[in-house]
Parts: C-alpha cells; structure tokens; sequence
C-alpha cells in the first residue's frame, strides 16, 4: 500500500485546511449551497424524485381536466380555466412535503451525523435541504404551467401577473414546507413522513378553492374551506391569472404564508436543534 | 523532555438518556498518535462517548477535551480536527462515491479544483476507483465503509473517531478496513477506536478501555489486561470429543478449578499451581485417553472479558446487523 498523503502536519499543528477559500460569500451561505447542490444532484440522479416532480403532476392535470371537468364544469375546456392555477398550487404543495421526507431520511442514514461533525453552521443541512427543494417547487411549477398552455389554458394576464401568481406559489410552497420539516424532524421514519404528509395535504388541498368554489360546499365544510390558508393562495393565483383586480387575495396569500411561517419555522428549526 | 499533552482527555464523563445513565463517569486520556481501543458489548456506553467527543451529544456531567479543545466549551475547535466515522455509513446513497467526498472537501472550505483533487487522492488511497463514478447504493458493504472512512479523512483529521468500524463486515473487507487504520495509525493520527470484537481491540489498539455498563472495568495494553486475569490456562483436547466429561472429571481433580467444555471436546480450566499439567497429562495416560492436545496458554481477551463482566462480549444482544 502506498502512502500517498505525504502532505499531513505534524499532529500538533493546527489542521490543515489545504488551500482554504479566500471568499466573499459568508460560510454559512457556501456550506448551504453546497448542501443545496447535493439536494439537486439527489433529484436529478434519482428516477423517482425526478417522476414525483415532472411526470406526476402531469398526470394529475389531466386526471382532473378530463375525468373530472366535463363533470365539475360542463366541459374539460371550461374546468381547465378554472382548476389550472389551483393544480399549480396543488402540484407544489405537495412537492414542499417531500422536504420533510428527505429529511428524515438524511436524519435516518445517519449522514446528518457526518455534517454535524464538520465545522459549519449547524443550520447549514436544514438550509441546504430547502434551498434545493426551491428549486423542485419552481421546476414543477413550470412544468405546470407549460403543459396547463399545451393542453389549451389561456390568461387574459400579462407576465408581470403570471410572474407575480408564480411567485406566490413558489411563497406558499416554502411556507409549507416548514410544517413538513417539522413532521420530518419529529417522526423518524421516512414512509412515515410520507403517509403523515399525504393525511395533512389532501384535505388542506381538497378542501379548499384549488378544485372547486367553495360556495357549493355543504355549510358545514365552508368555515374549513375560507380559512384554509391553500384557498387563500388559490384565489389569488385565480384572480391573478384570470387578470381580474387581485389585490386583496394576493395580500391575504401573502399573510396566510406569513402566519405558516411565523408559527412552523421556529417550531422546526427548534426541534431540529433538539434532535440533532 | 515534557510528555506531550493527550489528544483526548476524558474526566468523569457522564452522560443520562432519562433515568438511564448510559456513560457512568468514564475517565480515560489517549496519546498523541496512539490507538486507544473502546472495548466493550452493545449498551456499554461506548458510542454515547464517541459521540460526545465529537460534539455530536453534550455530556451530562464531567470534562473531556479533544487536541486541548473542551467539546462543551469549544466544539467548533474540536470539529475542525476531528474526523469521524460513525457505525453506520454515513455516505449519500444517491450520489456517486466522488460526489460525497467533494461535498464534503466543500464544506470544509476547500475550492472547487483542491475539492475534487482531494477526493480523487482519497478515492485513490482507498482502492475505490473503478467505483468513483457510480452511485453508493451500488457499493458492496466494504466499499462503503472505505468510501465513508475516506470522507472522515477529507479535512486531514488530528484524531479520528471509528465506532465500530468493521461491525457487519465479512473478514475479507474487515481487513481492509484493519489495514487502513494501521496505515493511518502509521501517519500519525490518533486513533479512538470503540469495537466488541476482541480480536480486533488486540490487532488494532496500542491501549484499550473495557466499558461495561457505562463505566471503566479495566484499561491497559492487551498484554496487561491478559495477566490481569491471572495465570494460564490448561487446556486438553481428546481424540474423541466423547471422552471430554471424562477428561473434564481429572482436569478438575487436578487443577481444584471448574473446567470449561467446549463443543470441540476441548477442555480448559485456570491452571492453578505449576505442576498441575505433567499430573493431568500422567492421569490421562493411566486411563487410557487419547489426547489430540494438551498444553498452557495464555488468556485471550474473550477470556479476560469473560472474567471482568461474568459474560462474554456481544454474546446477550447476538450478533450486530
């Protein structure tokens, strides 16, 4: 066996950061990207995170359109105007679950073990992992909305709209995401996360404006339906999209992340303190 | 000349999970490029130590510091000069061998073209070439342990935490992994090693720390801890396995100590005074038993084990998956 790590200080030295980076970009802000890149290279190298993110949103456009719509709207043309910016929503949403997932995952394999031993931030893994599921919620979100185009959805809104209802999705996702963080620090077990995660999405997804209106829910529902923060997006997306006068619904959206954020991120980062 | 200070120096480390107290106050110091070997069975508190010496769980109570660096006080100190490979693999499965050391040379601040140097120089040393560019969940489970060594090895660690490195490996890649922490020991790098195997506390570690239960029982080379228990052992194998409760009945007569029967016919028993062998080899010629083997030995450390703890190692939980 040759040796060929001639290059080691003597053992009283201090350690050998071999040529150190001379950066502008704070530590913190680099060991997260590198995380984050990680979380990237997972999504593209694995088939099914990848299908969770293209191909399955997809399928649940077209389920909806043409299973549902004639149904729901009297025609899959029709519905496809209404339900587009809610399966939008609906289709990022549900990939801001998956962050939970991976996290306890990473929690499981004992990788965050490794990164807690090196010296960077302790939030660096946990900023690293949503940062690259941004990028999930965003690639989805247009995959979205570019096949939502090629099935026929049209919008009356100019780009500026378009940008600004993408943007508020994208917003919402993130929001979410820290209650799935929270789930995925909590409960160790990744099929768990899952299942938990799937039990809290369909009816904060169902019940809402994403599919239909909430006035033809039973009286019972409709309390649920207008406070739950998924409609509060919706509308706004809706409104946006449809270019009809979005100011309020966009200022209730923006809240309604607002409040998820302000109540989840603490009580994930928390517990993620505690756990690791 | 000053003795130099200890690369790792444990005081009265305590450490409870609820009403358990899973590390009992455990003291022990380790020498600058020594392997210290963390001996004892599953639950004897020796990965929580490991896991505080490497700032992953805070102590309870007590002092210990790494390379003079406190782990309560300083763990960022201790981090930058530590690496650590934990029980189980801590490697990314969706990545590609080379992609997990590159991450992690990232992260300890290395630029991108020294990143990829040095994981290429470690993929080298450890013989992962070939397998560099294909994702972990391909590799065999020596593989990974070597991949996962590696990554604790990509910031050029002082002191190297190994919790039990080689447990669930076949004998062929637990020698591999046995070469490279003589190679590393060779290099200079202090070494805490915790295992339940005794054959490899006795071919890796300069010094071991028997833990049981959460406290020291024992500590010293292997060397001192086999004449700790005393003595040799007389030891007779028969021809024919039959004849051992026979041979068990004379080796008792003469040695005044309870024998041993092994599942080989083998009998062993503490040889108590010396002329305890030349008076048992004569009875067993009287009787007309065919002897295979007979002969003193030293302890081996399952004995030793065996007379500190009253059980032998690993043996109440079985083997580790």
């Amino acid at each position: 066996m040759t040796a060929t790590l001639t290059d080691r200080p003597s053992p009283s030295g201090p350690a050998a950061p071999i040529a150190t980076r001379r950066s502008w970009v704070p530590a913190p802000v680099r060991h997260s990207a590198a995380l984050a890149r990680r979380g990237l290279i997972k999504t593209i190298r694995s088939p099914e995170a990848l299908l969770d993110v293209t191909l399955q949103p997809i399928v649940f456009l077209l389920l909806f359109v043409y299973v549902f719509g004639g149904a729901i709207a009297g025609s899959s043309d029709d519905y496809l105007q209404y339900a587009l910016p809610g399966v939008l929503l609906q289709t990022v949403v549900f990939a801001s679950a998956g962050t939970g997932v991976g996290l306890a995952e990473d929690l499981k394999t004992g990788i965050f073990d490794r990164f807690r031993s090196l010296p960077i931030s302790r939030a660096a893994p946990l900023v690293g992992a949503v940062g690259a599921d941004l990028v999930r919620y965003i690639t989805s979100g247009v995959i979205m909305l570019a096949f939502g185009f090629v099935l026929g959805y049209r919008t009356s809104a100019g780009p500026l709209a378009v940008l600004a209802a993408f943007g508020l999705v994208v917003l919402f996702a993130f929001a979410m995401c820290w209650i799935f963080t929270a789930l995925g620090v909590v409960v160790r077990e990744p099929r768990s996360v899952q299942g938990i995660g799937a039990m809290i999405m369909l009816p904060l997804t169902f019940a809402s404006s994403v599919f239909v209106p909430v006035e033809t829910m039973p009286g019972w529902l409709r309390p649920f339906a207008e406070v739950n923060p998924v409609s509060r997006c919706a509308d706004a997306v809706r409104a946006l999209l449809d270019g009809e006068p979005a100011g309020s619904a966009v200022t209730a959206s923006l809240v309604a992340s607002a409040v998820v954020v302000a109540v989840f991120a603490p009580l994930a980062v928390s517990l993620y303190r505690r756990r690791t | 000349m000053n003795a130099p200070p200890p690369a790792i120096e444990v005081d009265g480390l305590v450490r409870t999970f609820g009403d358990v107290r899973a590390v009992d106050g455990i003291s022990f110091t380790a020498r600058p490029g020594q392997v210290l070997g963390l001996l004892g069975p599953n639950g004897s508190g020796k990965t929580t130590t490991v896991r505080m010496l490497a700032t992953l769980l805070p102590p309870t109570a007590g002092r210990a510091t790494v390379l003079g660096h406190d782990v309560t006080a300083d763990p960022a100190g201790v981090r930058r000069r530590i690496g650590l490979t934990g029980q189980y693999a801590a490697v990314d499965e969706a990545l590609t061998g080379r992609d997990n050391l590159v991450l992690i040379a990232r992260l300890l601040d290395l630029p991108g073209r020294a990143a990829r140097a040095r994981a290429d120089e470690l993929i080298d040393r450890f013989g992962l070439t070939e397998a560099a560019g294909r994702r972990v969940r391909t590799y065999s489970g020596g593989m990974r342990r070597r991949l996962d060594l590696a990554a604790s090895l990509v910031g050029d660690p002082e002191v190297l935490f190994l919790d039990e490195p080689t447990t669930g490996l076949d004998p062929r890649h637990r020698n591999e992994v046995w070469d490279a922490v003589r190679w590393l020991a060779g290099e200079g790098v202090t070494v805490l090693l915790t295992t339940q195997y005794l054959e490899e506390a006795d071919q890796l570690a300069h010094d071991l720390v028997v833990l049981d239960r959460g406290r020291v029982i024992a500590a010293g080379t292997a060397a001192e801890l086999k004449s700790q228990t005393g003595g040799q052992l007389l030891h007779v194998r028969p021809v024919r396995p039959d004849d051992a409760p026979q041979v068990a009945a004379i080796v008792a007569a003469e040695t005044g100590a309870e024998p041993s029967i092994e599942l080989s016919g083998e009998v062993g028993a503490p040889a108590g005074e010396p002329g305890a062998l030349a008076r048992t080899d004569a009875r067993l010629a009287e009787a007309g038993i065919a002897v295979a083997e007979i002969g003193l030995r030293l302890p081996s450390l399952d004995d030793v084990f065996l007379t500190l703890t009253g059980q032998q190692p690993g043996s109440t939980d079985g083997e580790p998956t």
